[in-house]
């Protein structure tokens, strides 16, 4: 409620949300500026003279080509699209039975498999990486996606499961009840009818698990090595720098691409995305 | 024959006595009412039949059979529930065809039997929409459909009229009571509502904190309640209780307190004979009390000074005070009273109740 | 009518025979357990199991491919008196403290803003979460091109407003650069508080702004004693949640600066790469890596107190 003169509302409203905004947003205009910028206009120095940094007259494609027919970023695009899917997939799967298990069932050992279930939802990869490599490496992963595959839902599966738990408790258990009298079993129950109410759920943790599979780092540092197994985080920091030459042209489009997927899937469920969010939150 | 026998029915939550041994025999084709207050354990008894809560102790047997440890899926019965439990994902097709789906019948045996119950219920054209687009009455047709469909050897209905509005509930206990006329199947009905219970049940159980206080048919329950809590549970206006002295006076047996002096009438003083000077609770039904005449003896009457007259068009129900006592009557229509008047009230002894002061029970 | 003949002539069906696994799928504690499996598996291999022997390492003298021998809390002497690692733990809590701080603040201040009506509402924030969406390493390498020393496109900027004359060394410079990677964590997670709160602030129903409003409290008394007391429960969820990620952050750091310049912005998770991955000192890594547990602990034991404590109310 900011009432009054219209001079107030522009200081204490306009004037700091455009701030945020453009703050916010603006080196994701730098990334897709200097993509599209040619080399000779990139690498001017801050205090040259007859210089805009935000704009070009000469716009190029020839980084992205590059990019894409000169390194294995299609190759590493491909890797982080399959490690993403399939790790959302199995946490999806864990996330549904676990929660349902754990919001509509009741069994001795519950309340402390959920605790437990939440605190490692607190663990960060920091804590575990080096003896998580030494295990990696002793089951023959090491240097493989399954390696990413298999691990990645130690992140993902709380969240799921946290998240689906909520959505569960919503749906009155008079349905599962009916569906039993009518002749389902417990777990057919479970699939016909709780599953498919879900569904919105199971969009936003899919959403949610997706984004972040893409954005994992350090275990796709640690455990992967040879430039073809790469995902695209870990391929564009580590193989766009050749010596000690940094190719901001490639490196910028590496990034823009890299992150294009993520932004696409995410414009589609923004809701869904930002009910996860804060559902991840409210616990 | 789908009797239903409940044999010493227990069921505790921790400490909590929900059930107190329950003995019920629900015969073949019997529309049988659990009624009672919130609380009373009419649900959890519902509920322990259908195999969503487990038995404490006790047994529960569909046509001889002992089917304790049989999962819902097993027992043959169907429910319908106070929310209607509607599957809100599909159609009112697949809402009534998905227990036959379960139990994997034929695909033109499904279609057959969900078009025959739509009919009966009127919801044909309705076949092709989800929940979320009908109305709170159309809604409980669909989940009476659900039901019928399975043809079950037992329906369980859990309280299904109290979410529609005064008068499609009336609506719908006619056509519940037609359904059950047509179909046969012996039904388990609760409800807290004394009205349906009256108007539905072959015969009627009320309970009361986990314990079966009276069963019988509805009239019978009415004109002869078992004990206080029967008496004053069944029936609108609720019965009239004062508690009052018994004496001997000239060797007659007289019911005395402030304001009140009744001459028991014969048959009830034989039974009454032992309360002489201890205090017992008399009652007397609304209806059964009139404006005194001439020929209605002195020791039937007492005077009253009337508070509050409500004149419901079919009846007119005057709240009175008899000595400190409040009583409330329901007189004919084309009296003339008026607030603050005082009148003599006349009582039909043939309908007065006696109940001991401790025990409750009726004398 | 055949309907009622057909319903009254079978006889009382009940327990058809079923199978032992039928049985036991219906048993609640037995359904309950095999759902859970695959979770309880997968947590235990690549959690519990790594932190053990995470911790069994940090006892051993192990290094890549020499499995190591016993050797007590040598490890933790020989850390804590490596002055890196003092460093280290200097670093990383100045950096998670002065982070969250200005994260909490700012991204309060934007909920807020968010928090009334206008035109585009939905659209900017979908905008406004893009940095938290986007994968860290990437955009972060957007910040170090305009980090750059020479390109700088920041020095530019300050340069145009002539508010600088020489250059300004982002990360290159070791005071700056503690800052520098400050700035970037703050601009990344500011969007996850804002959302977050924003949810929180929706909860708050207008009428008690209005009423106090009519209660003569001004803006900030209103928000005060109104928005910030009802709003703390979520603030506490997101912040502890956020200080155990920001504690142990790697990546910002790891492509900013790698750590330097000359160990200013070494945290303990870029550390213990460089020991126990770089330099294959397993247990020594290991053991720079426990030095996340203790907050983590904290964290999770006033998380489950609070917890507790909110849902018997």
């Amino acid at each position: 409620m900011i009432e009054g003169a219209t001079w107030r509302r522009w200081v204490f409203f306009y004037v700091p949300l455009t701030s945020f905004v453009v703050l916010l947003l603006f080196p994701f205009y730098w990334m897709v500026i200097t993509t599209l910028r040619p080399d000779r206009e990139l690498y001017r120095p801050w205090n040259s003279v007859n210089y805009n940094p935000f704009w070009t007259w000469h716009p190029t494609l020839s980084h992205i080509r590059d990019l894409l027919t000169q390194t294995l970023f299609t190759t590493w695009l491909m890797n982080t699209m399959i490690i993403a899917l399939s790790a959302t997939a199995i946490s999806l799967f864990c996330g549904l039975l676990g929660g349902y298990a754990l919001s509509r069932l009741q069994f001795r050992f519950a309340g402390l498999l959920g605790t437990a279930i939440f605190i490692t939802y607190l663990v960060p990869q920091t804590l575990l990486f080096i003896p998580l490599a030494d295990i990696i490496r002793n089951f023959h992963l090491g240097d493989s996606r399954w390696a990413l595959i298999l691990t990645y839902p130690t992140f993902l599966i709380p969240f799921c499961t946290w998240l689906m738990m909520g959505y569960f408790k919503s749906i009155p258990k008079e349905l599962e009840e009916c569906a039993r009298i009518d002749g389902a079993a417990r777990w057919k129950a479970m699939v016909y009818i709780i599953f498919p109410i879900a569904i919105p759920g199971i969009l936003s943790a899919g959403i949610f698990a997706f984004t972040l599979s893409w954005n994992e780092f350090l275990y796709a540092l640690v455990f992967l090595s040879s430039p073809g197994e790469k995902t695209v985080p870990v391929g564009v920091t580590s193989e766009l720098i050749r010596g000690d030459v940094f190719y901001w042209g490639e490196l910028m489009a590496g990034a823009l691409l890299g992150s294009i997927p993520v932004a696409f899937v995410y414009s589609f469920f923004v809701e869904h995305y930002v009910a996860s969010v804060t559902g991840s939150v409210k616990g | 024959m789908a009797e239903v026998v409940l044999q010493n029915l227990n069921k505790n939550f921790d400490d909590v006595y929900a059930v107190k041994d329950v003995n019920l025999s629900i015969r073949d084709k019997e529309f049988m009412v659990l009624v009672g207050p919130s609380g009373c354990g009419k649900t959890t008894t519902l509920r322990m039949v259908a195999g969503l809560e487990s038995i404490s102790s006790g047994r529960i047997l569909i046509d001889t059979k002992v089917i304790n440890d049989l999962s819902p899926m097993d027992r043959d019965i169907a429910m319908v529930f106070q929310n209607y439990a509607l599957y809100p994902h599909m159609s009112v097709y697949d809402n009534m065809a998905f227990g036959l789906k379960m139990r994997k019948l034929a695909r033109t045996e499904i279609g057959r039997r969900v078009q025959e119950a739509a009919e009966i219920l009127g919801i044909e054209t309705l076949l092709g929409r989800k929940p979320r687009q009908l109305s709170g009455g159309q809604r409980q047709r669909v989940a009476l459909g659900r039901a019928i469909v399975r043809h079950p050897q037992v329906f369980l209905f859990d309280e299904p009229l109290s979410n529609l509005d005064a008068k499609l509930r009336v609506q719908m206990r006619v056509e519940l009571k037609k359904l059950h006329d047509r179909l046969g199947t012996t039904a388990i009905y609760v409800t807290h509502d004394q009205v349906e219970a009256m108007t539905l049940g072959d015969r009627v159980v009320v309970m009361k904190d986990g314990l079966v206080q009276q069963v019988g048919e509805p009239l019978e329950l009415y004109n002869e309640p078992a004990n206080r809590f029967v008496a004053g549970f069944l029936g609108s206006p609720a019965m009239n209780f004062a508690t009052v002295a018994v004496r001997d006076n000239a060797g007659a047996l007289w019911a005395e307190d402030d304001g009140i002096r009744i001459r028991v009438p014969g048959q009830i003083a034989g039974r009454l004979g032992r309360y002489c000077d201890q205090q017992v609770t008399m009652g007397i039904r609304p209806e059964d009390l009139h404006v005194a005449g001439a020929d209605d003896p002195a020791g039937l009457t007492f005077d009253a000074a009337v508070e509050v007259v409500e004149k419901l068009g079919s009846e007119i129900l005057l709240d009175v005070a008899v000595g400190n006592h409040t009583m409330v009557a329901s007189v004919e229509p084309d009296v003339r009273i008026n607030v603050r008047d005082r009148l003599r009230l006349a009582l039909n002894p043939e309908r007065l109740h006696f109940f001991d002061a401790a025990s409750e029970a009726v004398i | 009518m055949s309907f009622t003949t057909v319903a009254a002539a079978r006889p009382y069906v009940g327990a058809p025979r079923r199978g032992p696994l039928t049985r036991l799928l219906e048993d609640e504690r037995w359904l309950g357990g095999l759902l859970l499996l695959p979770t309880v598996v997968l947590l235990g291999l690549f959690i519990a199991y790594p932190f053990v022997k995470g911790v069994m390492l940090s006892v051993t003298d192990a290094r890549v491919g020499v499995p190591g021998h016993f050797v007590g809390l040598q490890n933790f002497e020989e850390v804590w008196n490596d002055s890196i690692f003092r460093i280290a733990v200097w670093n990383t809590c100045v950096y998670t403290l002065v982070a969250t701080a200005f994260k909490l603040a700012l991204g309060l201040w934007l909920a807020v803003l968010l928090n009334r009506h206008f035109r585009g509402k939905a659209i900017t924030r979908a905008f406004i979460l893009l940095p938290f969406i986007v994968p860290t390493v990437l955009s972060t390498l957007a910040w170090k091109w305009m980090f750059d020393p020479t390109f700088s496109v920041i020095n530019w900027i300050l340069f145009h407003l002539d508010l600088i004359h020489s250059r300004i060394n982002w990360l290159g410079e070791p005071n700056l650069a503690l800052i520098s990677v400050i700035i970037v964590n703050v601009w990344r997670g500011l969007p996850f508080y804002a959302i977050t709160l924003l949810a929180g602030l929706q909860t708050i129903s207008p009428e008690l702004h209005e009423a106090a409003a009519i209660d003569g409290a001004r803006a900030w008394q209103r928000f005060r004693h109104v928005t910030w007391p009802l709003l703390l429960p979520v603030t506490l969820v997101v912040t502890l949640f956020s200080v155990i990620q920001t504690f142990a952050d790697f990546q910002l750091v790891y492509v900013l600066t790698g750590g330097g310049p000359a160990n200013a912005t070494q945290l303990f998770a870029t550390y213990a790469y460089q020991i126990g991955i770089g330099t294959g000192l397993l247990s020594q890594g290991a053991t720079i890596s426990l030095a996340v547990f203790p907050v983590l602990l904290l964290v999770v034991i006033f998380q489950l107190f609070y917890i507790r404590r909110v849902e018997t109310h």
